[in-house]
This record gives C-alpha cells, structure tokens and sequence, in this order.
C-alpha cells in the first residue's frame, strides 16, 4: 500500500516534535546558541565593487587600515584595537575558564577585545587579554569595584540578542562549586539571572548610573551599552541622551548558553534591520563619529563584517563564531597538541554528541554542560578537550581570516581605511533586506519605504 | 572652599569644588589624611564613590543616587537623607544613613554594613550579595527581592513581596509583614539568630529586643525548574 507523506505546513514534524514535548513534560524548551529559523540576514546584501566609475586598491599590495577606535566621546582612555572584530560578552559559567583563556589570548595576539559575561571577570581572561570590557549586567554577579578598575572598558547590558526582555539562566549542571562562588549562589541550583538592573530604572537613571562609573574610573574608561535589537531607534538614542561612549546593538541571531526557544525564535529584530535603525538614530542626533556602533547576532564571516561596517557600524563583536571556531558542532576535539597549539591527534567525539540526542552540526545544548569537544561545560573532564593554546590559535586564525576578507573587500571598492566602506557600497538581493537595510534592490534604484 | 583642618582631616565644598575633584581625591592615595567632610553635598549623586580606602567621610548634608556605591573599607556617615541605591555593591566597610533612604539601598552589595536610621524605599537589599544592612524605621515593598546572601534587619514594618525569590540570604523583621514575595516564608528564630540579630543591632546602635524579630528565609522550592510554579519564575 502507497504511503500517503502529506506534511501539514502549518502542524510540520518541528511544530509535532513542539507539541508533543509540550505535553509530555509541561516545561518549555530551553536550549544554547541562536536562532535557527531563515531571516533576512548580510547573505543578502552584495558590494558593489569598483570598476570605471571607482577606482580599486591593489589587493595584495597597497595598505587598508583596519585600526579601530571606541570611546572617543568622553572617555580619557579610548579603546585603540588592531581590527573592528571584538570577540562578545560570555559568562565564565557558560564557558570553561580555558575557553576563557583561550579568547583572551586571540583577542591580544590579533590586537582586539575580549568581553567578560554574567559571572564576572575570571583572573584567566584578566592575565591573558590586553583589552578586557568589563560587562555590569542586571544580576551583577561578581561585580567588584577592583574588577571596575582594573578592565579597560565598561559595558552596561542591558539586554541581548538571544533573549531581549529576558534574564539569563545557567541551570544547576554547570554551577560548580567555583562558578558558585563568583556569584554567591548555592551550589546546583538552577540560576536565574535577573532581567532589570537592581539599583537604576529607566534611560533618566541610567544616565546618573553611566556618571556613577565614570567617577568611579575617573572618567578614564569607555562605557559602552548594549541593548537587545527591538525598537533599536529609539533605544540607541536613549543610550546616547544617557552619555554612553559606544552602542552595541545585539540582533536576533545573537547566541546564548541557555534561554526559552520561544526567546531565540521569537523576540527581536534581525541584526541587518537594527543596524541600520541604528545608523539613523545616530544620524538624526549627530552622533556618527561621537558616539561609537558595535553590531552583533550572527556576525560570522569577512563579508558579514564588511557588510556591517558599511552600513554604518564602527566594528562588530562576535560570540557564537568563535564558539565554532574553538570547535562547537565539531566531531573531533584535539588531543596532543604542540605548545603553540598546532598539531594534536583529532579525537573523534560522536558519540557524546549522541549521548546528549544529537549530533555535530545540530548541537544547541550548551545549558546541558556536556559540551562533547570542551567548550560550554564546567566539567572537569570534559573542559580538558579544548586546552587553551589550541583554542587561541583557532580562534586567531579565525579572526584574522575575517581581518583579511574585510580589508579585501575594501580594497576592491577603492577604500584605503575599511571605515571608508559606505552604505552606497551595497546593494540588496530581495525586497526584505532592500526595506530592512535601506539599500536599493540590485539593479534598481528602489529602496523599499523609503 | 577646600581647607585643612588637620593634616589629618580634609574639607571640600561641594558647592565650590567639583565632585569629580572630590571623588579623584579620595581614589588618590589620601596623603595621610584620614578624615574627610564633605559640605553642602545639595542631593549630588555620586559622591564617594568607588572608594578603596578606612577613611572616613562625613556627608554633611542629603545625598543624591549611589551615595557610597561600591564602596571598600571606608567608613562613610550621610548625615541627612541618600537617593537611590545608598552603598550600592558595597564590598567593604560601613555606611551610616541619618535620615532616610531611597530605593534599592545597598543593591548587590557583598558585604560591608549600611545602616539606615530612618525609612527605606522599594526594594531595599534586593540582589544583595552578602552585605549586612540594618534599619531603623521600615522598608518599602520587593526588599531583599533575589537577595543572595547577606541579612536584612528591619526595626519597623516591611512591606508587599518580602523577599521574593531570596536564595541563602535573611531577613528579620520586627514590625509588620504585608506580604511575603515568591518563595519566602516565616520560620523559627534559633538562638544563633537572636544572637545575631543582637550583634548587628549593636553595631547599628540601636536599641530594640531581638526576640521580638521574626525570620524570613527561602523555603528554597524555586531552587530547581518546577512545572507546577510557573507564574513563579
């Protein structure tokens, strides 16, 4: 007998699989890494190179600048970086103190920035980054005042991509007992970060708290602010009025260790359409080139970088790239490796991927703290599959790969400073990103809305 | 006006000198001075912030926001009322409000002691980390919400969701309760509690029976994901 294979597009096996988990457990999904679904993203945006109308730059020969300043409004101290990639903000908690390690020596090594995450500076990234951001998030776990001065900027969250409106978790799995003593919690239980700040509400009042970090680092430090992409005009202004030195915009590609999937899937704006709202906040206040924009959520390549930048971002920050540069979704991790961390044998690590119900390349489980190659766990054994000269050397490589491909593309448009790369630059594949981005459909000379 | 009453006492104006040259004073290494007053701090915020040094400092005047905030071993007296977030992350040291305090006094603080004479707005203690805080008067609605560790006392009456989603933090409270928040409860007073209670009173000069003092801690059923407590989290 013919098997009828009909699928409903309305009740397809994801929306099945949703249901049936739903009435099985009465608990909602939560899970790591970003949104999975198709969203108008940079794929869809190409550059318009030069040809007789521009005038290229030798690509191989001729000098791009890739230097890169932040926190040139206030701060004494700008932030000077060697290329516009900073590597984003994650929790010691949700990445093992070597993955820590690991980040801040590619960051140094390529001349770029490291943040810290939820669960406060780790003395590990502290001694391995030349360039530490120092968040202060809602939960101000571990927030200490000597951590305040010894970073080299400091970065008020307000929200994030993954989970705007939301607070973070780390459930008990991964709150080991050093993890629970950086945040003062008990250790294995399942931690709820909190979604509002304790001792300020609202953009009148984070204007007094930005002031009440400046005077505390002598108004030496940048603060940057970093906001979840939802009503991105009007939240980058209201970042601005309250004095902060750089934006970040997090867009809904953006990562987590753990939220709800309705978070992931569901709640925000994708990076391509708060970049540009950003850009005309900024515009509309005279703020371009005062006050300094970092685009983030799903920032994975040179031509997304490239991308960013000309439309008006002064650099990008990256999380779960550098996540799979270190090896997330791989089926092997390195043992054996050389000092420099090249080399190693690669051992093969299916199974575990197996043993959590999935498998490399579809590997969201982060919140379960059994990372099969090493990376988001707090396990003793397990943190021991990524050492951190391996993990450097991956995550250096994968940054100046980037570096490389920007400053190609900007060369070829004829720019000799990749903050040369201008919005004309662009031109959009469909009507979505045409609107979103504000930049004409290939071929035509149409905007959509504008 | 900026004198020297002593090589071991400072004098700034607030009102002649600029906050900023204030506070970068009192991050510098002080100069052997031991005693600071500060005058006619006019609700200015910020003031002796970030401080990492036993001096102490008198606010002779009321305080705006983050009075004291992050403060480390000094000894820091506002002799009026402090704004929002009084001691806020306090690491170390003693913070001594006369008047009264706004809202999230000593929010996040992870030790140290703040002492309000007075009344405290919402949410006094919330997030907090391990500090101490002590109350003369009574304390405004969601206090000690997703407190950590550290006590609360309050002398007076406590109002809507105390201690909502606390964790290993405590709170005692002499007065009336309006409401518990989300996972506290009332339990029995041990005489390690009364003996705390006792000492931390003495330490904030106030002179009230420690058994009268009711205890508030996490029953601790939100510590793991629940089902059956959704509209909890």
């Amino acid at each position: 007998m013919k098997i009828q294979r009909e699928e409903s597009w309305g009740y397809d096996r994801r929306i099945l699989d949703y249901i049936q988990h739903a009435a099985a457990t009465g608990l909602y999904e939560i899970r790591g890494l970003g949104a999975k679904r198709a969203l108008p993203h940079f794929d869809d945006l190409v550059f318009l190179a030069a040809s007789l109308s521009r005038y290229p730059l030798e690509g191989y020969r001729e000098r791009c600048t890739t230097t890169t300043v932040l926190g040139t409004r206030f701060a004494t101290r700008p932030v000077e970086l060697a290329i516009p990639i900073t590597i984003a903000g994650m929790s010691f908690g949700s990445l093992s103190a070597h993955v820590k390690e690991a980040l801040g020596r590619a960051a140094t090594e390529c001349g770029t920035s490291t943040t810290t995450g939820d669960g406060g500076m780790t003395e590990e990234e502290r001694g391995s980054s030349k360039t530490l951001v120092y968040q202060c998030l809602p939960s101000r776990y571990g927030f200490d005042p000597d951590h305040v001065r010894r970073a080299d900027a400091i970065e008020v969250v307000i929200g994030q991509g993954a989970k705007p409106g939301g607070g973070g978790m780390l459930l008990g799995q991964k709150v080991n007992p050093r993890v629970a003593a950086m945040r003062t919690l008990p250790e294995g239980v399942d931690q709820r970060s909190a979604c509002r700040h304790p001792d300020w509400t609202g953009p009148d009042d984070l204007a007094i708290k930005i002031k009440e970090l400046r005077e505390i680092t002598d108004w030496e430090k940048p603060i940057y602010v970093k906001v979840g992409a939802t009503r991105v005009f009007n939240d980058v202004k209201l970042a601005v009025h309250a004095g902060a030195d750089v934006v970040v915009v997090d867009g809904l590609q953006g990562g987590t260790a753990a939220t709800q999937t309705v978070f992931i899937e569901h709640v925000g704006i994708p990076t391509l359409a708060a970049v540009r709202q950003a850009v005309d906040a900024l515009e509309d206040m005279d703020m371009v080139g005062k006050v300094q924009l970092i685009v983030s959520g799903g920032i994975r390549t040179g031509a997304d970088v490239a991308k960013a930048l000309a439309m008006g971002a002064d650099a990008v920050s990256i999380g779960q790239g550098v996540l799979m540069a270190l090896g997330c979704n791989s089926d092997s991790w390195i043992r054996g490796a050389r000092p420099d961390g090249s080399g190693g044998e690669h051992v093969p690590c299916t199974d575990d991927y197996a043993a959590l119900g999935t498998a490399p390349g579809f590997c969201h489980h982060c919140h379960t703290g059994r990372c099969p190659v090493g990376v988001t766990t707090q396990d003793a054994v397990l943190e021991q599959r990524l050492q951190p000269p391996v993990g450097a050397r991956r995550v250096r490589n994968y940054l100046k790969t980037m570096a490389m491909e920007v400053s190609t593309l900007a060369r070829a448009c004829g720019k000799q400073n990749v903050h040369h790369l201008e919005r004309e630059d662009l031109v959009a594949l469909t009507v979505e990103a045409a609107a979103m981005a504000g930049v004409p459909l290939a071929g035509t000379n149409w905007i959509p809305g504008r | 006006m900026n004198a020297a009453v002593d090589a071991a006492t400072r004098v700034f104006d607030l009102r002649a000198v600029p906050l900023r040259e204030v506070n970068r004073f009192l991050h510098s290494d002080l100069g052997g001075v031991r005693e600071v007053r500060i005058e006619h701090p006019d609700g200015a915020h910020s003031i002796a912030v970030g401080m990492d040094a036993p001096v102490h400092v008198d606010i002779v005047g009321h305080a705006g926001y983050y009075a004291a905030g992050m403060n480390k071993h000094a000894d820091v007296v506002v002799h009026g009322n402090a704004g929002p977030g009084v001691a806020e992350n306090m690491m170390s040291g003693t913070v001594r409000v006369k008047g009264f305090a706004s809202v999230s006094a000593a929010a996040s603080a992870r030790g140290g002691l703040l002492v309000v004479e007075g009344d405290c707005g919402l949410r006094c203690g919330i997030s907090l980390k391990g500090a101490d805080v002590v109350v003369g008067g009574s304390v405004g609605s969601f206090s000690m919400f997703m407190a950590q560790a550290g006590r609360l006392v309050v002398c007076g009456d406590a109002g809507d969701a105390l201690g909502d989603s606390l964790y290993e933090a405590v709170i005692y409270v002499r007065g009336e309760v309006k409401s518990l928040g989300a996972d506290a409860r009332f339990e029995d007073m041990t005489e390690a509690d009364v003996a705390a209670v006792a000492h931390l009173l003495a330490r904030a000069g106030l002179d009230h029976d420690p058994r009268r003092f009711r205890r508030i801690a996490s029953a601790r059923s939100l510590y793991h994901w629940n089902v059956d407590a959704n509209q909890e989290y």
